[in-house]
């Protein structure tokens, strides 16, 4: 597919600083992909080693990491590695996700252990590594040149779909999470965005519904491209960073 | 003074000594002391996080252990990661006192160490058998991926349980290039920024790399800090250099920032956005050009953050303060307590500093 770009688009991308979790597969793979392509600098993390280095080898310049976001002993190493990396960090994306059960279960038919371990992927991970982050985030947004997390949400988390309870209900906290932080952070200027992006053809889809066809689903680049303009969206006009930017300028008066 | 054995970045019964710009001292809870601010005042803090530091590992020539603390770096840039400036400790941890610790094996430059996942190489001595200078085998993304997992932050012998990063990493923690915590630092939560935002009190940060604090080793201690890359961003510089204008107090957060804003202060005649490395000390014969207040940790006297606050108050003042800290039980070290000081207004500093010269540049300098 062909996305054409606007002229502003594209050089609002350039530069940013950006990290994606679960960035080697379905729609976190289509956002490096397109970020990169749009000249962001882009940090991914995702767990398996040998498919973060495939990723990082075929999108020279991102920096691949290896971690588990649901694990408390990876998100200070991760965090490391984005903000040395990068330098700092103008945008999260916590887009890796846990289905729950695979195939889709009742409720009732759950494993407490399935429930716990979406939890922790999809609520504490984000939780943690934006809150070891959050500096950064701010720090970037003193600079004019804007914070946003964007937490990868869906319709699971506001509709009651039989079989879906272990994602919808990590998909709500996350969802309900990221209006709080939204809230009590806008005096820091870090804006908060939970987006669906609908229905995706992507492994977690062909995991959850197995004989869904394929060409009824959106494409992961078509979501990450609207993704990417709609983070672009929430950040300041482009005018508005020339002093982040370190544009050389005199300002004050002389003595 | 007794030194803080937990780490817990706000405890809730945290003390504040303040030292008023008449020399006056009054007590009160730590987590009060966004009170002792007025609308107006620009605080200024140090956002870098603690890197993992300590690298346990081998020295290859001879097979023997060898714990290596990164110490210095000739910048903050995030691809500039293969060399580094180290001070080599012989086997054991941050249990035994540095000052107890075994000393390294005999190093020379060509030397190879094998620190977990990281590959080294010495370079060359830098003016003492324990202080080296290191270039790391890789890509600066291995180099990054092998301090993040291998790496401890570094501590000492006071703190018995081992420190993990969210101990040392303060909640405004940005580029990961401090050796140890700009841990004055601890006193700031959201609350906190928020609380300074309702009182008409603006906040920007510096980044800097604060270094270590101790050797073990008389002659190397004598030599500390060491030289400390640091970076203004345009918007801190800007906010500075309003606030100097206006004559608005400036409060730093800590002695880092003291170190950052003085050198580019006294070496550029303003407050410049950009890169350098502050290479100066600080102390009761420097001439403060930008910082009005510090807000720092209770330090004992002879040490070199000690000097620093000479900077801010005399020599009587701060003695009377020291009785202060030492009678009511102040708790010293990383974790412990704090001191606000507001240095004396003198007319002959209004008159003779730069203080309505602002401007800034970003380009690049060291010093």
């Amino acid at each position: 597919m062909d996305f054409t770009k606007s002229k502003v688009g594209m050089n609002r991308a350039q530069g940013l600083r950006v990290a994606v979790t679960g960035g080697t597969s379905g729609l976190g793979l289509a956002l490096v992909r397109e970020l990169r392509a749009r000249g962001a600098r882009v940090a991914f993390v995702a767990r398996g080693r040998e498919r973060v280095g495939r990723v990082a080898g075929e999108a020279p310049g991102t920096h691949g990491i290896v971690g588990d976001v649901s694990a408390k002993t990876d998100i200070y190493p991760i965090a490391v590695q984005i903000l040395g990396e990068l330098g700092g960090l103008d945008v999260l994306i916590n887009n890796a996700s846990d289905l729950g059960p695979a195939p889709l279960r009742l409720l009732a038919d759950t494993d407490c252990e399935d429930l716990e371990r979406a939890l922790d992927t999809n609520v504490v991970g984000p939780f943690r590594l934006t809150k070891a982050l959050l500096g950064a985030l701010t720090a970037s947004a003193r600079e004019g040149r804007g914070a946003v997390v964007l937490n990868i949400s869906s319709d699971a988390a506001v509709n009651a779909y039989p079989t879906w309870g272990v994602y919808s209900a990590s998909k709500a906290a996350l969802r309900h999470m990221s209006a709080i932080w939204g809230e009590e952070l806008a005096g820091e200027a870090v804006r908060f965005l939970s987006i669906d992006p609908g229905d995706m053809d992507t492994p977690l889809h062909a995991l959850a519904v197995p004989d869904a066809d394929p060409s009824t689903l959106k494409r992961p680049e078509v979501a990450a491209h609207e993704l990417i303009e709609a983070i672009l969206a929430a950040l300041p006009p482009a005018d508005s960073i020339a002093v982040g930017a370190g544009s050389p300028a005199a300002v004050g008066e002389p003595s | 003074m007794i030194a803080a054995t937990v780490p817990v970045q706000r405890p809730s019964d945290a003390r504040l000594l303040v030292v008023d710009a008449l020399g006056r001292i009054t007590h009160a809870r730590r987590a009060d002391f966004v009170e002792f601010l007025r609308r107006g005042d620009l605080v200024v803090a140090n956002d870098a996080a603690t890197l993992p530091a300590s690298l346990q590992g081998r020295h290859v020539p001879t097979g023997r252990e060898i714990e290596m603390r990164l110490a210095g770096r000739r910048s903050l840039a995030a691809d500039d990661v293969e060399e580094f400036s180290a001070v080599a400790f012989g086997a054991g941890d941050f249990h035994t006192p540095t000052e107890h610790r075994p000393l390294p094996p005999p190093i020379a430059p060509g030397d190879r160490l094998a620190l977990g996942p990281l590959r080294a190489t010495v370079t060359r001595l830098l003016g003492h058998p324990r202080l080296v200078s290191l270039h790391f085998d890789g890509s600066s993304d291995e180099i990054w991926a092998g301090l993040a997992r291998h790496g401890r932050p570094i501590q000492y012998a006071h703190m018995t349980t081992p420190l993990a990063l969210w101990d040392v990493w303060t909640v405004i923690a940005g580029p990961p290039v401090a050796f140890e915590p700009p841990s004055a630092g601890f006193v700031l939560d959201w609350h906190a920024l928020a609380a300074m935002r309702a009182r008409g009190v603006e906040f920007a940060t510096i980044t800097h790399a604060a270094g270590i604090s101790s050797t073990g080793d008389a002659e190397l201690d004598a030599r500390l800090p060491l030289d400390e890359p640091y970076d203004i961003p345009s918007s801190t510089a800007v906010a500075i250099g309003r606030a100097l204008a206006d004559q608005r107090r400036i409060v730093a957060i800590g002695t880092t920032v003291v170190r950052a804003l003085e050198h580019v202060a006294s070496t550029r005649g303003y407050v410049a956005s950009g890169s350098g490395v502050a290479t100066q000390r600080i102390d009761e014969t420097s001439r403060l050009r930008v910082v009005d207040v510090i807000l720092s940790g209770v330090h004992e006297p002879g040490t070199t953050h000690h000097q620093l606050l000479r900077a801010f108050a005399a020599a009587d003042v701060l003695g009377q303060a020291d009785a202060s800290l030492a009678a009511r039980g102040y708790r010293t070290h990383e974790f412990g307590d704090s001191v606000l000081i507001e240095r004396p207004v003198l007319n002959e500093q209004i008159l003779s500093i730069p203080r309505t010269s602002v401007g800034f540049q970003s380009d690049r300098w060291c010093a």
